[in-house]
């Protein structure tokens, strides 16, 4: 019985400071089987993968009970190392690249080839000379399996997202006794077409009999890759079962606990401003040098009380907009927000002309993560607007408390308070975080990047369902730049799919699928060849 | 435009480089030094400084930015020193008691400093910093207190009169005084002899013992140069030559420039007779242009008046281009690479099952090594040492001189510890003068020394700061460029 499984995890409960996190969880994975973990953001997936892993924030907390089996035999890890060595992998949802490395020296990081050299003989193995050549060849090989046609030493540094995820895959699989992978979220940063490219590079690696733990937010892909699942929820696991005896309605509803609607009602929908109505946005000859999203040339007209959506595939350009239009990234060309014309050189000028931006970095943009969530939350109206400040402008503690917990309530932001640190909070709770600090400014537009990387499907529809009452209620005007097409086309009036930096159409959310496809595409054509 | 583009990038990107380029322009256009006493100056001091900012490379590449802790090195160095002269050892023996004397030191205290910076990891400047302070509070504890107060010392010269207390001056005279740089290139070249004799012989009989191939060719290629140099020597006129113990600067560029002609002669031969090359190998006939080029330059009668007063001392450079060279060859090898990690990405390197620490340690303690040595070189060229005073500046001026190159917090290349070497002491010789010359007050033009020194630190750490906030938007790559895009795997598609 027990050799018939690569990984069995049996009663595993964890507690932090008195507060469960993990309750008996026990779950068992086959050698070659795609097994998903479903949850919502802190329903315990990533305990439970730092527990697989031997990491030390769980030994720094008071350890854990419970077994780790790997291939029958019960593990003990004190370290990522002894994973590594007993042949468990991962790749991450944040990156664990280094850019200034090569492709190559990426994959074999710590396990570089070596040749013995005069001096290795006398002073030991760790100066052994690089075999370069080898190395090479190794990281060619695992690059093929994957299907990546790229020069294997191009530097990391500035290579598109999607890139680095197949990097860190290669890294993974070029581990010669690799039994088990972990993918924590591999598609939140990938575009359609990457994210496709993947699950095949998964069932191929299960067809090789390496065994995967598939973590992640869409559905649609457990549906199509995954052969069995468990979803846990509050650190409890509230199904284990095989994909064929279940559906994604039924997954959703045993992942959040309640029945998932459509993300934005048909009824809002009536509120799209018609094709006379004033213009709100105003973007001609757009240029924006973004490494990895340059945007060459882009013309658009937003009209006021819209909601527009850009879409395309990453690396694209549809990220560079707002990052010019904000000011982020070196910017040329025209914009005007209700007619006023926003000065790219200068630094916050967009922000000062009514326009807030939630952006697609959150940790490195959006937030000021060792703050509190209060702090995040007024910062830049205080340093925009002035706002906030009391008498001789000192901060006015008691209107930033109450406008946090207003806040607070009205995004279901789930915390301890205003004075947690942001830092500590799930990925879903942050991004509410930037959105509350982006409508404290009290924006005419609101433009959001990739509002939904990352966050489950609870946080999700919160996100969208008031981002439309917002437009209805108030007549906000708001761009959403998102790599998720469904999403756009969920709540959008009208969607521009931006591809080699240049808008190549706009269409209506109905627009049959062989639209939206052919204007993503338009560089497919040349890609190919 | 895009060219003059392509410059001012070029030249913004090395922007530290460059206003020390122009400064010393400047200071040599103001000051009364002629070329060959700058010259003559100029390579004292690069020999006596060079080893010293090399030994700063690893610990920046290991990711421990500008060791300020190679003061603790110095020191080793000085009391490794002091034990030599006080028990009487002399001449190069002498020194090669002080390397093994301050070795373990050495390696102790690196081993402790790299311990302390794992505990402040992100703030290794200022810890080096301060535990150079405190270090050297503890030597003057033993050095004004210790020996003579509760260790009796019998050595009249070198303590001070009250018998408590080492005298602020060790005089090396008549011991180790130049006993590195005045060695003979025919020593040299009888040691290199018997020391490639020896390993080429260990090597045979180990392959021979152990069954291995003996790779008599790739010995033979290392054995035949040294040997023919080493006949050579027994030709009565280059022995004459080579028994002098130092090299005209103008000869050794003569000599290298022949070398180098002769190195790519041999291998376009090679290439064209041996392997039957139909390539005509461009590159090589650059090189030898270059070469030629270098050669010209020594008819410039300034120059040549320049060059022939400079005289190098052979062994010191000799070493200083070894340690040039393993500092490359050390980054290529499992350890080096290690350390490249580590320096790039410590949560990378952790999870990828490198030791974080060991390596970090290993790191400082090749830095702090390495530095001591350094201290040696300097110390035995100037000639005394300043008991509570040489060590104090010498992890300031060295980081400064690195800083010049173009080195930075992150970065730093051999090459540019060279370039900053040489423009660092170029202001530093230059500066008094110039100021001097400028205000018409030499106090004045001391101060303007002092002010190089640290000024560059403080200029060049806040223009770097400056390129890296500029540089991180407009000069990041264009990755889309150099990427080819993926195709589906064969297996998966549809």
């Amino acid at each position: 019985m027990s050799e018939e499984f690569v990984l069995e995890l049996e009663n595993i409960s964890k507690e932090y400071s008195g507060n469960p996190v993990l309750k008996n969880v026990s779950l068992s994975v086959k050698p070659g089987e795609i097994y998903a973990l479903i949850g919502e953001n802190g329903a315990g997936k990533s305990t439970l993968m730092n527990i697989l892993f031997g990491m030390s924030v769980i030994h720094e907390t008071g350890g854990f009970t419970g077994k780790v089996k790997i291939g029958g035999q019960e593990a003990k890890f004190t370290s990522p190392a002894d994973a590594m060595l007993a042949g468990i992998g991962m790749v991450h949802q944040e990156f664990m690249l280094i850019p200034g490395f090569t492709i190559v020296e990426n994959i074999k990081v710590g396990r570089e080839e070596t040749l013995p050299t005069i001096a290795s003989r006398v002073f030991g193995k760790s100066l052994e000379r690089l075999d370069t050549e080898r190395m090479a060849a190794d990281a060619r090989k695992a690059l093929d399996a994957i299907g990546m046609d790229i020069n294997e030493f191009t530097r990391v540094a500035g290579l598109p997202v999607g890139y680095m995820q197949f990097v860190e895959i290669a890294r993974e699989i070029d581990k010669e006794n690799l039994k088990l992978l972990v993918f924590d979220e591999p598609t939140a940063v990938l575009t359609e077409s990457e994210a496709e490219q993947l699950l095949s590079v998964m069932q191929s690696l299960s067809d090789k009999g390496i065994a995967i733990i598939f973590i992640t937010h869409r559905l649609s892909e457990v549906m199509a890759v995954a052969r069995r699942m468990t979803v846990l929820r509050d650190g409890e696991v509230v199904a284990s079962k095989p994909i064929a005896q279940t559906d994604v309605v039924e997954i959703a509803e045993l992942m959040v606990g309640r029945r998932i609607e459509k993300l934005v009602d048909d009824e809002s929908r009536s509120v799209a401003p018609d094709e006379n109505a004033e213009i709100a946005v105003k973007v001609r000859d757009l240029f924006v040098d973004m490494p990895g999203e340059m945007v060459k040339g882009v013309d658009l007209d937003i009209r006021k009380g819209e909601i527009f959506g850009i879409g395309g595939l990453a690396g694209q350009g549809k990220v560079g907009i707002p990052n010019g239009i904000m000011g982020m990234s070196p910017a040329s060309g025209t914009v005007e927000v209700f007619g006023e014309k926003v000065t790219f050189s200068k630094l916050g000028d967009a922000l000062s002309k009514g326009v807030s931006f939630v952006s697609e970095d959150r940790r490195g943009v959006g937030l000021l993560i060792g703050e509190s969530i209060a702090h995040n939350i007024i910062f830049n109206t205080m340093t925009v607007k002035g706002g906030f400040l009391g008498l001789g402008k000192i901060i006015s503690h008691h209107q930033v408390r109450a406008h946090a917990q207003s806040m607070i309530e009205l995004l279901d932001i789930r915390c301890v308070g205003g004075s947690q640190r942001v830092g500590s909070l799930s990925g879903g709770n942050q991004q509410k975080v930037c959105l509350a600090a982006a409508l404290t400014l009290k924006p005419r537009l609101l433009i959001v990047s990739e509002p939904t990387r990352g966050i489950d499907i609870g946080a999700k529809k919160l996100i969208m369902e008031y981002l439309t009452k917002l437009r209805n209620e108030e007549g906000l005007t708001i761009i959403m730049v998102s790599s998720e097409l469904a999403e756009l086309r969920s709540v959008c009036d009208r969607i521009a799919i931006v591809s080699e930096g240049k808008v190549s159409s706009i269409l209506p959310p109905e627009a049959p699928d062989a639209d939206f496809g052919l204007a993503m595409s338009a560089v497919g054509s040349k890609e190919v060849e | 435009m895009s060219i003059l583009n392509k410059v001012g990038k070029y030249l913004a990107k090395n922007n530290v480089t460059v206003l020390f380029v122009i400064l010393c322009l400047l200071a040599y256009h103001y000051s009364t030094f002629t070329l060959p006493t700058l010259f003559e100056e100029l390579f004292i001091r690069i020999g006596r400084n060079t080893f010293l900012v090399l030994s700063l490379l690893i610990p920046i590449i290991a990711g421990l930015g500008l060791n300020f802790g190679i003061v603790i090195g110095a020191i080793a160095a000085q009391i490794a020193i002091f034990v030599v002269v006080l028990f009487g050892g002399s001449g190069f023996t002498g020194i090669l008691w002080a390397v093994a004397i301050c070795t373990p030191l050495a390696v102790f205290f690196g081993y402790l400093v790299g311990s302390l910076f794992n505990k402040m990891k992100g703030t290794e400047m200022i810890g080096g910093l301060v535990a150079g302070f405190f270090s050297d509070g503890i030597y003057q504890f033993i050095f004004l207190f210790m020996l003579g107060g509760v260790i009796v010392v019998n050595a009249p010269d070198l303590m001070i009169a009250t018998g408590v207390g080492v005298r602020n001056i060790i005089n090396l005279d008549g011991n180790l005084r130049q006993a590195i740089d005045n060695m003979p290139m025919i020593n040299i070249i009888d040691a290199a002899f018997y020391a490639i004799t020896a390993i080429c012989a260990i090597l045979i009989i180990f392959r021979l013992a152990k069954k291995r191939d003996l790779q008599i060719k790739k010995l033979l290629k290392a054995f035949l140069p040294v040997a023919i140099l080493w006949a050579a020597s027994w030709i009565p006129a280059v022995g004459a030559f080579m028994s002098a113990p130092r090299l005209l600067l103008l000869y050794a560029i003569e000599f290298g420039v022949a070398g180098a002609v002769i190195y790519q002669l041999w291998k376009i031969f090679a290439s064209k007779v041996l392997d039957k090359n139909p390539e005509l190998p461009k590159m090589r006939l650059v090189y030898m242009g270059v070469a030629g080029g270098v050669y010209a330059i020594t008819f410039i009668p300034a120059m040549y008046e320049a060059l022939s007063m400079v005289n190098l001392p052979v062994l010191t450079y000799l070493i200083i281009a070894a340690l040039y060279m393993f500092i490359p060859w050390f980054m290529n090898t499992k350890l080096g690479q290690d350390m490249r990690t580590v320096g790039q990405d410590r949560a990378v390197a952790t999870s990828s099952g490198i030791n974080v620490n060991k390596v970090r340690i290993i790191a400082m303690i090749m830095s702090t090594v390495l530095a001591s040595y350094g201290q040696i070189i300097s110390l035995q060229n100037i000639g005394t040492v300043a008991t509570y005073g040489s060590h104090i500046a010498v992890g300031l001026y060295s980081i400064a001189a690195l800083l010049v190159g173009g080195a930075s917090v992150q970065r730093a290349t051999t090459k540019q510890a060279v370039l900053g070497i040489v423009l660092f002491h170029t202001m530093f010789i230059l500066s008094a003068n110039a100021g001097a010359q400028l205000l018409g007050n030499a106090q004045i033009g001391e101060f303007f020394r002092v002010f190089a020194a640290y000024g560059v630190i403080a200029v060049a750490l806040a223009m770097h700061a400056w390129s890296r906030r500029k540089g991180g938007q407009t000069l990041g790559l264009p990755a889309a460029t150099v990427v080819v895009p993926a195709k589906p795997p064969e297996s998966g598609s549809k």
